[in-house]
């Protein structure tokens, strides 16, 4: 069985800084990390190819420089990283992530199983991996926090909704979105890092993946950022500290919130 | 940030991975361990986990192979947070050292990997009620009956004692013969006749369990014994000339944690309305700590060189030299870093407070400072005697 795992380098999440001229996040030059949800999606896969016969392979779309996350997650337990990288890739928005990202998979391997982080944290739109598994052409099920069960055929798990949880069997192949909830990521191990620093990591450019150059990089990408702005600058905040026992705070609560209309 | 003391790749690799799990597994359950005396089972299974139990013991055992170094590394890189926790690892090396010094090939294959892989502790078993730094004074016997040793007596102060798998003991085979009527066993947890007495309730250190070790009649195999009949003191000697710099490590491990602690505090905290770190009085304690530590750990980090390197037959005095240091470091650093924080120090939501607490056993056990002292003159003496007959 092959898991495939896509992961993301993302700016150190602690030192995010905008382009005011073209709404983008800045890239170069800042401290690039392992995404923080791939972490879960990488652990999620590891634990199952310890239940499973089965192979761990990490892609990544990213720069050269994304070759440290593909061996990060080698020390987390995958077998294999792949860099999806070419000038014509960049600047991609969802819609052309997602079709790389699935050029690349279908030159890999036959994947049975393809796991996404909940979201990136810089572009948190959540919308990759749907996407992903609408050009694999496979059944989707975002959000998940628990997988019951697997198989080499099927696979039983439980996909989570603001007021509840689904409880989803879906036949292979199939692509999931996992959230937080759903392990606690391991430290990688010692002989994990060895590994990791003896690994090959292939690259795949445009023609090695038969892509579309019309479909890849900001030439395939429709989206456009309108404008931005900061949350914070928009909505100025005050802030207020009630005092008093419990009652009259609750009472002064309710009007100052009836007040504002809010309640 | 410390010296650049040209640490290798893979040296790196496991102060990272150490660095890792004390911030993110140790750090936020220490002080609650600490009060409740809780022994530290599940960080013992993120150390397996990570590759870290088996740092010091050579890869044909299972381990990752980078000598007392490793060991030391990764020791003081854990206990910058916890120096309790983290000798679940530690001991477990000063229990295994026997086994990888004395013992044959068999006795090698069959626990070295268990411990390397973090499924095993061990322990060391010397020290009695009424033996403690005169090691000769110990009262435990193994008489020999055919094939087998029958052990009685009990071991006082055990480290990962009822915790550990794997206990290498020393008991008297000849009790006429002094020093040399001592002699090595490796123990299993179970063995009938071997069980554990009184767990103490200590200053500090308190996520570590110190216990009795109990025997009664208890038959021993003579497969069991460690090296030579009789050579049980030559055993000692040998590890402790590499588990002292573990020892070190642990108190250059505190004291590096709290002058951090001691740092971030003066610059934060505002008196006089200006950072208490802008005081030279404050300063000159910080720069003292900061000075102390290194060189703390310069000298055991040549120490560790040079008894990996396997150049010199004892390390004795330089193995002496480093854990007196570096502990009485500890307990100065430690004690300082309670002053910088004043009050704040002296209670226990800030971590100096333990941090000076699990500082003091490094002065005390695996031979006090003052017979570090004596390792040392001694070693002096006759080196200045062999020089000049």
């Amino acid at each position: 069985m092959n898991i495939v795992v896509c992961i993301k380098q993302v700016p150190k999440s602690d030192n995010i800084q905008l382009d005011e001229q073209t709404g983008k996040i800045k890239r170069d030059g800042v401290e690039a990390v392992l995404n923080h949800c791939d972490e879960y999606a990488i652990e999620e896969a590891v634990r199952l190819k310890e239940k499973l016969p089965a192979k761990v392979i990490a892609v990544t779309m990213g720069p050269p420089s994304a070759q440290s996350i593909l061996r990060e997650a080698i020390s987390r337990g995958a077998d294999e990283g792949f860099l999806l990288s070419d000038k014509a890739f960049g600047g991609a928005d969802v819609l052309a992530t997602a079709y790389t990202l699935s050029q690349g998979i279908k030159t890999i391997c036959s994947a049975n199983i393809i796991i996404c982080g909940k979201e990136s944290s810089d572009g948190e739109t959540s919308q990759v991996a749907p996407a992903l598994a609408h050009f694999l052409n496979v059944a989707c099920v975002p959000f998940v926090n628990k997988i019951d069960s697997i198989d080499s055929s099927a696979i039983k798990l439980e996909r989570v909704f603001e007021n509840g949880y689904a409880v989803i069997e879906s036949t292979l192949p199939v692509l999931i979105s996992v959230t937080k909830d759903i392990n606690i990521p391991r430290i990688a191990s010692l002989k994990g890092k060895m590994n990791a620093k003896k690994a090959e990591i292939k690259t795949l450019d445009i023609s090695a993946i038969n892509a579309d150059e019309n479909r890849t990089g900001l030439t395939g990408s429709p989206t456009r950022v309108a404008n931005m702005f900061s949350a914070g600058n928009a909505h100025p905040v005050s802030c207020e500290k009630l005092t008093g026992d419990a009652k009259s705070m609750a009472k002064s609560l309710v009007e100052k919130l009836s007040a504002a209309g809010i309640i | 940030m410390s010296m650049d003391y040209m640490l290798s790749e893979e040296e790196l690799m496991m102060v990272e991975t150490a660095r890792t799990i004390a911030a993110e597994k140790i750090k936020p359950i220490r002080r609650q361990y600490d009060e409740e005396e809780i022994f530290p089972w599940n960080i013992v299974k993120e150390f397996a986990q990570a590759d870290l139990c088996g740092v010091y013991i050579p890869e044909s055992y299972g381990g990752f192979g980078k000598g007392i170094m490793g060991l030391v590394l990764v020791v003081e890189e854990l206990c910058k947070v916890d120096g309790g926790i983290a000798l679940a690892l530690a001991s477990t090396a000063l229990g295994a050292l026997p086994i990888l010094i004395a013992g044959t090939e068999e006795q090698k294959k069959k626990y070295l990997p268990n411990i390397a892989s973090g499924k095993h502790l061990a322990a060391f078993g010397l020290t009695e009620a009424s033996a403690g730094s005169d090691a000769t004074a110990i009262m435990t016997t193994a008489i020999k009956d055919g094939d087998y040793y029958i052990l009685n007596g009990t071991k006082h102060f055990i480290t990962n004692g009822g915790e550990a798998q794997v206990y290498t003991v020393f008991a008297k085979t000849n009790p006429d013969k002094g020093a040399r009527g001592i002699s090595g066993f490796i123990i299993e947890k179970g063995t009938p006749g071997f069980e554990f007495g009184k767990k103490e309730s200590k200053m500090g250190i308190r996520a570590s369990a110190t216990r009795e070790l109990i025997f009664n009649n208890c038959k021993i195999h003579k497969d069991q014994l460690l090296g030579k009949e009789g050579h049980g003191l030559l055993v000692v000697q040998a590890t402790l000339d590499k588990s002292r710099p573990g020892v070190a490590a642990q108190a250059l491990g505190i004291a590096a944690g709290a002058l951090e602690e001691a740092v971030i505090y003066a610059r934060k905290r505002v008196q006089f309305n200006q950072p208490i770190s802008s005081f030279q009085g404050i300063q000159h304690i910080l720069a003292d700590m900061a000075t102390e530590v290194e060189a703390a750990r310069a000298l055991l980090y040549s120490c560790t060189r040079m008894i990996d390197s396997g150049k010199s037959k004892r390390t004795s005095k330089e193995s002496a030299m480093s854990k007196y240091y570096c502990s009485e470091v500890a307990m100065r650093v430690t004690t300082n870093a309670v002053q910088v924080l004043g009050g704040y120090g002296y209670c226990k939501d800030y971590p100096v407070e333990k941090m000076m607490r699990d500082a003091k056993i490094t002065t005390l056990y695996e031979g006090t400072s003052q017979i570090q002292k004596n390792e040392i003159a001694l070693n002096l003496i006759k080196e200045s005697a062999a020089r000049n007959k």
